[in-house]
């Protein structure tokens, strides 16, 4: 068949396409529970690495079973919706809801004795999603560890957030000023002042990336306050 | 048919392989894949993993495309090409998000880039469509590890200049608050070049890699 005539080119073209999807279509299937194994298990990772749990991602499951004792589902009033799953709760989705009928999940953790609340967030950075947890002592003020992630924040700069130089940062910090108002904790450009209980040091050459986290924690905070004051 | 007769690694053969690593490298001499060097260069670990997966899907796609040089359509070869070059880098992203899930996420996107680096799209259309699969083989490892070479040496520099570290550890010492707290270099007031994390270094790096090269390596300068 000449290799240059419209028949053998379409035919070409045909049989190539079907078998390099059905190639695709192949991998992605086999591969998919791996995948989502890995997604499910490094949320697990990151909720208990709040509270202090370092665990490899293999025996986080287990662990998260061990520390996180409820997982609650809250509505915009602070009340609890038992109709939804907190850990499958999709934030990215229930930011586009209407707020009233927008969930808010939080876990709530026992270690050594403690009682802390573990609050998911959700918002943007620079280039794409940024998320993270942050964790509260039994005071449900002070934060007692934050973790922070990201899609597609720069190398080096905005990326940074998930280093644990800039978790750290968070201990201590408080989300209620004295008089008991919401004021979230900031990321400050040209660092914080050292007695600042609601400013970290924001990240030098990320600081469009630290603002969109500043927003998260703010945004995503606020949600909870009904629910902080009234237990 | 001489060509064929030849021994696998006779003197031809093996300057495919080597010729990529120096006089003929992809980065510094024909200048290609420069996008990929400036983007995932700030720190050696992604710089490897990229290599690696660039060595995997120009030594797979070398190889198909010139196993089925016969039979492509000159008219469509173009996107037949980009369609392998697609197919191998998705299996690979996807391979990694399964079993080497740390790594994919600090490539994220560059992955996908890789669909795009000219140097396969080039050695495709320049070597695999007119050569056989054991020689596309040997030229793809060749221009591969010459593409790797360039990465590794940038992002070594750029993570050791830009943030004190190689491969995630602080050589050079702990920076702290104060002086006082800081260790190593630090200690003396030495301090990280942040505009070695920011892409313009990397490409004056590239520059200087071909500046040492060509000092050394006089046939490369034009007359």
């Amino acid at each position: 068949m000449d290799r240059n005539s419209n028949a053998y080119t379409f035919i070409f073209a045909i049989v190539t396409v079907v078998i390099i999807a059905a190639g695709l279509a192949f991998t992605a299937t086999t591969l998919k529970p791996l995948q989502a194994e890995n997604v499910r298990k490094e949320k697990m990772q990151n909720i208990i690495s709040t509270i202090g749990v370092d665990a490899n991602r293999d025996e986080s499951a287990e662990l998260f079973k061990k520390y996180i004792k409820k997982q609650l589902v809250l509505k915009a009033d602070g009340t609890i919706d038992d109709a939804v799953d907190a850990f499958t709760l999709d934030l990215k989705k229930e930011l586009h809801k209407p707020y009233a009928q927008q969930r808010f999940p939080i876990y709530l953790a026992e270690k050594d004795g403690k009682k802390y609340y573990i609050i998911p967030l959700f918002g943007s950075g620079l280039w794409d999603d940024i998320w993270g947890y942050i964790a509260l002592d039994s005071d449900k003020n002070t934060i007692v560890g934050a973790s922070f992630d990201h899609k597609g924040e720069t190398p080096g700069l905005g990326a940074e957030i998930n280093q644990s130089w800039f978790e750290d940062e968070f201990k201590g910090k408080k989300i209620f000023d004295d008089n008991g108002d919401f004021v979230s904790v900031k990321a400050v450009k040209g660092g914080a002042k050292p007695d600042d209980v609601h400013g970290v040091d924001a990240i030098s050459g990320g600081t469009l990336t630290c603002n969109g986290l500043t927003h998260m924690l703010e945004e995503r905070l606020k949600n909870y306050v009904p629910y902080l004051k009234k237990n | 048919m001489a060509e064929e007769k030849e021994g696998l690694f006779s003197k031809k053969n093996i300057s495919l392989l080597t010729d990529p690593l120096n006089d003929d490298n992809p980065i510094t001499v024909q200048v290609l894949g420069i996008c990929s060097a400036l983007a995932i260069t700030v720190q050696l670990k992604p710089a490897i993993v990229m290599a690696l997966a660039v060595m995997f899907v120009l030594i797979f796609s070398n190889v198909i495309i010139s196993l089925l040089r016969n039979l492509i359509p000159s008219r469509i070869r173009i996107i037949v090409q980009l369609l392998i070059v697609a197919a191998l880098v998705i299996i690979v992203d996807q391979i990694l998000k399964a079993y080497a899930y740390d790594v994919s996420k600090e490539l994220s996107v560059f992955v996908g880039l890789i669909i795009t680096n000219c140097i396969i799209m080039g050695r495709l259309e320049a070597f695999a469509l007119g050569n056989g699969p054991w020689k596309a083989f040997l030229d793809a490892v060749g221009n591969a590890s010459g593409y790797a070479i360039i990465l590794v040496i940038i992002a070594f520099f750029r993570e050791l200049l830009g943030s004190g570290k190689l491969f995630g550890y602080e050589v050079l010492g702990h920076k702290g608050r104060t002086l006082a707290e800081s260790t190593g270099l630090y200690h003396y007031g030495y301090e990280n070049n942040g505009f070695m994390l920011l892409a313009p270094m990397a490409l004056i790096t590239v520059g200087v890699i071909i500046w040492v090269q060509r000092s050394r390596n006089t046939k490369l300068i034009e007359q």
